[in-house]
């Protein structure tokens, strides 16, 4: 190549690239606003307080997500907790139906109860992902924790490390199963179902990256904790009003 | 040289497999169980087709906008629709061909109205056994816009605690709205309208002051301090609870 083919080539180069960069742009216009992953971080808020354990959050997961109908496959629900003046605390998820439940118990037996609903954290750094041995579970750009039933042994490794209890192995494919956010809803700027029922505002869902997110607001206008905070596993599930029994 | 015939035999097997470990890696594998960012490109893909059933309730406003206007006056008007109707999105796909549920039988409210200790303070909640028992729900409340048919009898529905612990003190005979002034509507709408504190010493020095007369009806005379010396300037319930003056604080 001489001189002159470089520089006509390079005058070319440039608008040609321009060009090309503007026509991408138009067809991402053109199909709506394309989704973008890597610019949200999802995350939930869940405020004690105004849960009233009336579980419309884990009949509406059950019915979006097709969780398995037996009541001990759960992606999301709702512990009791009740502490006794002796200080031993006693929890018991109110979803598992055939469990005796404590009906003798009368508000004197206890110094408080409450209601504490669980999910999985969607950990920024999650121990399920770590552990898996085929590389089935792994963390979208968005911040949630997703699994690949195709690549899923159904080993069950990631059932014991979860710290959390937020995982099953799916009766019908074999596989584990997880809380994924709604992602299929969250995608199409949709609420999580659990968020979208909750008739007290007890959940919140929102972008981290974004400052007028709820969530961002509900830590701002909150005191928030997380569950299990020594693992380091940094979960993205905030709780307000937490109480130091919780775990 | 000439190659060993058994080096010959070995190459021929280990070239098989070769063969067959690299046909199966290249071939039979589908790509995206090769590739990382392909198989999770894929699970996202899986993930994100899966069918929405909860439609919002922003999807109900667009026919049902009469019921919506009179939720949002109401103590309801947090409720998602599909919270107590169920999944819809059928629904507003096809209005005609599927009607979402409506629970009318007196299985559904207790859901979340029953009394459970666990409960926020605060939250409405009843006994279902001893509630109008057998009679449904809808019969007496509108679920699109709850209020209790009448108003509460009297302060001790709600504030039972305050009613009991009054009950046994010295301050037992006195009346509720002795002390506080409650407007009518505050038992329709109990945090619109708030009923009054007292806000100063001399309230109580109406009955304690050393020159207080006696009230007519009292049963016996209300212990007596002079207000100008007794306990500075606090005001009198930073010592004395009103509902149980006997128990100081």
């Amino acid at each position: 190549m001489n001189k002159r083919d470089f520089l006509k080539g390079a005058i070319l180069f440039f608008p040609a690239g321009g060009l090309l960069a503007m026509a991408r742009d138009a067809s991402g216009k053109a199909n709506g606003k394309a989704y973008e992953p890597a610019s949200h971080f999802y995350g939930m808020g869940i405020e004690i307080d105004k849960c009233i354990g009336c579980s419309r959050c884990v009949e509406a997961c059950k019915a979006e997500n097709d969780v398995p109908a037996e009541p001990f496959y759960f992606r999301t629900w709702i512990e009791r907790y009740q502490i006794r003046p002796s200080g031993e605390s006693v929890v018991e998820s109110i979803n598992v139906k055939g469990r005796k439940r404590d009906e003798a118990a009368d508000d004197r037996d206890f110094v408080r109860t409450f209601f504490v609903p669980k999910l999985c954290n969607q950990c920024a750094h999650p121990p399920c992902v770590q552990v898996c041995p085929v590389g089935a579970t792994f963390q979208t750009k968005d911040g949630v924790v997703l699994v690949d039933k195709d690549r899923c042994l159904g080993c069950r490794y990631c059932i014991q490390a979860c710290p959390y209890g937020a995982r099953y192995l799916d009766p019908r494919t074999h596989t584990a199963d997880k809380c994924t956010f709604c992602y299929h809803r969250v995608v199409k700027g949709l609420q999580p179902a659990c968020v979208e029922v909750c008739p007290t505002g007890a959940r919140i869902f929102g972008d981290l990256k974004s400052r007028a997110s709820r969530l961002v607001r509900f830590a701002r206008m909150n005191k928030v904790h997380v569950l299990k905070p020594a693992l380091n596993t940094e979960p993205k599930v905030y709780y307000a009003q937490l109480d130091g029994e919780v775990r | 040289m000439k190659i060993p015939e058994q080096v010959q035999r070995l190459a021929i097997v280990v070239g098989v497999l070769l063969a067959v470990v690299l046909i199966g890696r290249f071939v039979l594998l589908p790509s995206r169980l090769v590739a990382r960012e392909l198989h999770q490109t894929a699970t996202i893909e899986r993930e994100v087709v899966k069918p929405v059933r909860y439609a919002g309730s922003t999807a109900c406003a667009d026919c049902h906008d009469d019921v919506v206007v009179k939720k949002a006056k109401g103590y309801h008007k947090g409720l998602a629709c599909e919270g107590c109707h169920g999944p819809a999105v059928k629904h507003a796909e096809d209005p005609g061909a599927v009607k979402p549920a409506a629970p009318r039988d007196r299985k559904f409210c207790p859901v979340c109205h029953a009394y459970d200790p666990a409960r926020p303070t605060g939250f409405p909640q009843i006994n279902v056994t001893a509630h109008n028992p057998l009679k449904p729900c809808i019969t007496c409340h509108n679920a699109h816009d709850p209020v209790p048919p009448r108003t509460p009898r009297d302060c001790a529905a709600c504030h039972g605690q305050i009613e009991r612990t009054k009950a046994v003190s010295s301050h037992a005979l006195l009346a509720c709205t002795t002390c506080h002034a409650t407007p009518e509507q505050h038992k329709r709408s109990p945090r619109r309208a708030t009923p009054s504190k007292p806000e100063t010493r001399e309230f109580c020095g109406g009955c304690h002051a050393a020159d207080a007369p006696l009230k007519t009806g009292a049963i016996k005379d209300a212990p007596k301090v002079d207000l100008g010396t007794h306990g500075r300037s606090y005001p009198c319930w930073q010592c004395h609870y009103p509902h149980l003056p006997e128990g100081r604080s």
